[in-house]
């Protein structure tokens, strides 16, 4: 699964390991983190550099600007470490770290302050209900960690519809060489548009298709996006799974006169499951790399808008929070994955086939 | 010498091979003939192919790879389109595959997703749509019983040996109760122990279900074990029957009894030569 490691580390500490696991155990846990670590270091040094840079520039502008006192001031204060003056470039590790706890109390206060309204307001509500009008929500602003949910939530809508669009319509393109002819050009001049215009093409209709909401259409309009940036994977897989069954398998279901509903879901759809799950594998982690830049877009709440908003604030952790969304994201991809790896070994056939 | 003997009782045979009494006959292959157009004209597989084969016959076909004997046998079973001629199953000429021609493929072939019995039960709820589902079942695992799978009636047909796999192939095709097995070099992938094993196995389901059998091999003791005639096929293109055989051992045989019987040796010099010729 990937996560072997664990297992690795388990043993290491039951006593289990073997001496000629050693080398295995060096491998996979010793390297691993030893390329964290350097990582880590590279990182480190790499933004200390880039702070004195930008300090040295903000310094010598002061000189020229303001003369050698107010230069002498900046200084100071640089040094000082106040956060009004300091140079605003690529955090450090430890400054990461530190927004990642901030963010958190963050989360913990807001969800505090959340379940207090919802106390306060439970009896009003009830009230409220009961007369037949809509119940108080809590309006205030999202943590860190629901944004987080938000995303996946419209990361998984839009899977769903890739889902629900791409696969039986694979089917039919694998079954038919007319409606493969037919749909082809579409697949191949559609797949390569990147996902910037695919929302802007989602906005256009669900705009007019919505016209009459006053429900905010944010999330309807990046979920169809993601939907349809990420499908194409599985619909050109499915299609290809299905049109390439073994012969054999064809022949066996001719020679049994299999009908053609017997013959799609007993023969076709079960020996294309592998390749239709790495069509879904892909569409997952397109999904959720495009999703950043659509929520952007879309002003949809999530990562992406939370990435856009620290970005357009400019505030002096604002960078350290930037890259806290990005491991953030980039675990959750790695997780993602892992998930449809292992449905794939579930339902495959094969047990060597899945990468 | 003695090969005169079964040359002279041979060429009655060629002669004879195509006037069996209708009544008699359950498979009749009349001037068939196969084409693949290519780029550089025609090429011709088969040409004015008679073969005649009668009810409850085992009839084994051997001749050089690349010869057309897969061809002509996918032909029977309807996958391959003729291109002249015609073939009949008791009297009806076949369009397309069907049930009536039950297939033993070089490759098992199974459904690897499937058990065993799944495997089994797809063809037979296709011939017995009627019969319940216990029925249905019964059928299956008798045929499974019969090559020896009891124990692996649920057994993922992925998890199980080429040798077994083969096994599942010969009861799915024999319950689905054919009228006519179609063969292709069932057992040439298998080791040969193993296959001495399956061969074992076929006959004896086949000595009880005497269904009418073409098989094609590349081995002549197996050709000649299995077999009441073995059709020998010319080298293509333009391939037709060269020279048939007829067996005449006693059913049911033995391996030991096959081996030690007289004529064994002149059957196999008869057709390594006709092979190597």
């Amino acid at each position: 699964m990937g996560l072997g490691f664990l297992g690795t580390i388990k043993d290491l500490f039951t006593g289990k390991l073997e001496k000629e696991d050693f080398i295995s155990f060096l491998r996979k846990v010793v390297v691993p983190l030893a390329s964290i670590l350097l990582f880590i270091g590279l990182w480190h040094m790499g933004s200390q550099s880039l702070y004195n840079i930008e300090a040295e520039f903000k310094i010598e502008k002061a000189l020229e600007d303001q003369g050698p006192a107010a230069a002498e001031a900046l200084r100071e204060c640089i040094a000082s470490g106040e956060s009004g003056c300091q140079p605003n470039t690529l955090p450090s590790p430890s400054q990461v770290w530190a927004s990642y706890q901030s963010l958190l109390r963050d989360h913990n206060i807001i969800s505090a302050d959340k379940a207090a309204f919802i106390e306060k307001t439970a009896v009003l509500n009830e009230k409220r209900i009961a007369e037949g009008k809509e119940p108080i929500t809590y309006t205030g602003r999202p943590s860190f960690v629901d944004q987080i949910f938000r995303s996946l939530k419209t990361v998984f809508a839009g899977f769903l519809l890739a889902l629900l669009i791409a696969v039986p319509l694979g089917i039919f393109i694998g079954l038919s060489p007319t409606l493969k002819s037919a749909f082809n050009w579409f697949i191949q001049i559609f797949k390569p548009v990147s996902p910037v215009v695919w929302y802007l093409l989602v906005f256009m209709i669900v705009k007019t298709v919505l016209i009459d909401s006053n429900e905010d259409s944010s999330f309807t309009i990046s979920f169809i996006s993601v939907g349809l940036c990420s499908m194409w994977a599985t619909l050109v897989n499915t299609a290809m799974g299905v049109s390439s069954v073994d012969k054999d398998y064809i022949n066996v279901a001719k020679v049994l006169k299999l009908g053609s509903f017997q013959k799609i879901f007993k023969v076709v759809l079960p020996s294309s499951l592998p390749l239709i799950f790495t069509g879904l594998k892909i569409t997952l982690s397109v999904a959720w790399m495009v999703l950043i830049a659509i929520e952007l877009l879309a002003q949809s709440p999530g990562l992406g808008l939370f990435v856009w908003e620290e970005f357009q604030n400019g505030a002096n952790d604002s960078n350290a929070k930037i890259i806290v969304a990005m491991f953030v994201i980039g675990i959750i991809g790695f997780l993602l994955d892992r998930l449809m790896l292992t449905i794939q070994n579930w339902v495959s056939f094969d047990k060597t086939d899945a990468i | 010498m003695s090969t005169n003997v079964l040359e002279h009782k041979t060429s009655n045979l060629i002669k004879d091979a195509g006037s069996f009494p209708s009544s008699e006959v359950m498979l009749d292959l009349k001037n068939l003939k196969k084409v693949y157009p290519t780029p550089k004209g025609d090429y011709v597989v088969l040409e004015d192919l008679n073969l005649q084969i009668k009810k409850e016959e085992f009839v084994t076909i051997i001749g050089h790879s690349g010869c057309g004997k897969t061809t002509m046998l996918s032909m029977i079973a309807g996958l391959n389109p003729i291109s002249g001629g015609y073939i009949s199953v008791l009297g009806k000429h076949i369009k397309g595959p069907g049930p009536d021609r039950g297939v033993i493929f070089q490759a098992p072939s199974l459904m690897p997703w499937m058990t065993s019995l799944q495997n089994v039960l797809l063809g037979v709820n296709q011939v017995f749509p009627h019969a319940t589902k216990a029925q249905r079942h019964d059928i299956a695992k008798y045929y499974l019983q019969k090559v020896g799978l009891e124990d692996a009636f649920n057994k993922k047909a992925s998890d199980l040996s080429q040798g077994m796999q083969q096994r599942v192939g010969i009861a799915r095709a024999f319950a689905i109760k054919p009228k006519v097995l179609l063969l292709d070099e069932p057992f040439g992938m298998l080791d040969s122990l193993t296959r001495g094993e399956l061969q074992d196995t076929l006959i004896e389901i086949w000595n009880k279900e005497k269904i009418t059998a073409v098989m094609i091999t590349h081995d002549v003791d197996e050709a000649i074990f299995l077999a009441d005639r073995v059709v020998m096929m010319t080298s293509g293109p333009k391939a037709k029957i060269g020279d048939v055989l007829d067996i005449d051992f006693e059913r049911p045989r033995t391996r030991k009894a096959v081996l030690e019987h007289d004529d064994y040796y002149k059957y196999r010099k008869h057709l390594i030569d006709f092979l190597e010729h």
